[in-house]
């Protein structure tokens, strides 16, 4: 098979977009089409400060690469979790962040957040002494993630979050909304989420076009190694799940899930799931760190640490990601 | 017979099959799985020959 652009010899087939292409002109293609869905979204221009959440995975170290190659300011952030589980998750990670700058841009700049240097526990350690956590800490993690990345991007005086999230996190997440008919969450999923409210930066999804698949190829061909073993708490996870349901029928359906997802923003711009009819819902600001809650008093991230003992997690948490529920 | 790995798993799998098969025979989704061979990338359409070693890399993340 043939570069479509070159007649050399092609190295990736997207059957999606009936694509095939060398890997000079793939590594070209990525970030070119990357850039189209920065401007396509309205995410943000070049004289924006931006800052990249990256993890040691190949989702957000490729983003990074690519920003950096495309001309834009942007930084990066970690949080050390604090997940060993034997095999020493956390630290692994971090040390593919650090190869990555030596490699690539020694001159980056990386924010580290270690979370039991931060808070006093780690997250193994707190989802443990929560009941909520026991045995499912993603769920915990998740909501520390969320909080943490929003607060150390603020504080710090980023306008702009930047996530590694692929077209297949979003129709896994799209998948999973769409069965549980999570209609505020529908219509919150969107690759940019505007800062809406204080104490809020706005988060974007630059790769959301891209297959996993072809995200990794990028990886692959430029070199950048990254985390390759899943995180041992993710095992069994419902993301996970659902998207080995979407990769199944991707198989007997060439382009399906880049259809489902691509076709669902092309819907809601068309006014599916639009806020019209929505009820705005009235949030509060936390009394410790000052980010939103659906509820007076601390949030769930703040009663997270105050009593770790106690199942702080109700019903009530949410798969939106600038939300952080009371709890 | 072509070699594969994929993590800490091995096969050994008659030659002159496509890797989109291959990787279907060992029980993986293409959609799934980027397959190396000599450190390049190898199209799912290439004829692999009976002396070929490839690498199956996952590319699923999350969680």
């Amino acid at each position: 098979m043939k570069c479509r652009k070159c007649n050399k010899a092609a190295v990736v087939n997207m059957r999606q977009h009936k694509l095939a292409l060398c890997e000079a002109h793939f590594l070209e293609w990525l970030p070119e089409q990357t850039q189209r869905t920065i401007e396509k979204y309205h995410m943000f221009t070049p004289d924006d400060k931006i800052l990249v959440a990256v993890s040691g995975g190949k989702d957000s170290l490729s983003a990074w690469d690519i920003l950096l190659r495309l001309g834009y300011h942007a930084d990066a952030m970690t949080l050390h979790l604090g997940i060993d589980e034997g095999i020493g998750y956390s630290d692994e990670s971090h040390q593919y962040i650090e190869r990555f700058i030596r490699g690539f841009y020694p001159n980056a700049v990386l924010h580290t957040v270690n979370v039991e240097d931060t808070y006093g526990l780690s997250i193994s350690e707190v989802a443990r002494k929560n009941d909520r956590g026991r045995g499912r800490p993603c769920a915990v993690c998740g909501l520390i993630k969320r909080h943490e990345m929003n607060r150390i991007a603020y504080e710090l005086g980023y306008r702009v979050l930047v996530t590694g999230h692929n077209l297949d996190d979003e129709a896994s997440v799209l998948w999973g909304n769409m069965l549980n008919w999570e209609i505020e969450s529908l219509t919150r999923q969107s690759p940019v989420l505007p800062a809406d409210r204080s104490g809020l930066v706005r988060k974007v999804k630059p790769l959301c076009r891209f297959y996993e698949r072809d995200v990794a190829a990028y990886a692959f061909l430029r070199g950048i190694e990254y985390v390759y073993e899943e995180c041992p708490f993710s095992i069994g996870a419902r993301s996970l799940r659902n998207k080995e349901v979407l990769n199944q029928m991707e198989l007997d359906q060439p382009g399906l899930k880049q259809q489902f997802y691509i076709g669902f923003l092309n819907a809601k711009e068309r006014g599916l799931f639009t806020t019209t009819d929505q009820v705005a819902v009235e949030l509060y600001e936390c009394e410790r760190c000052g980010q939103p809650t659906s509820m007076p008093g601390l949030c769930a991230f703040c009663k997270l640490w105050s009593r770790p003992s106690e199942d702080r997690f109700d019903e009530t948490i949410t798969n939106d990601p600038n939300i952080i529920d009371a709890g | 017979m072509i070699k594969v790995t994929y993590r800490d798993k091995h096969w050994e799998v008659p030659g002159h099959i496509a890797v989109r098969d291959l990787i279907i025979k060992v029980g993986l989704n293409p959609a799934t799985v980027l397959a190396v061979r000599k450190n390049k990338l190898v199209l799912d359409s290439e004829v692999l020959g009976e002396d070929d070693e490839i690498k199956l890399i996952a590319v699923i993340s999350g969680g």
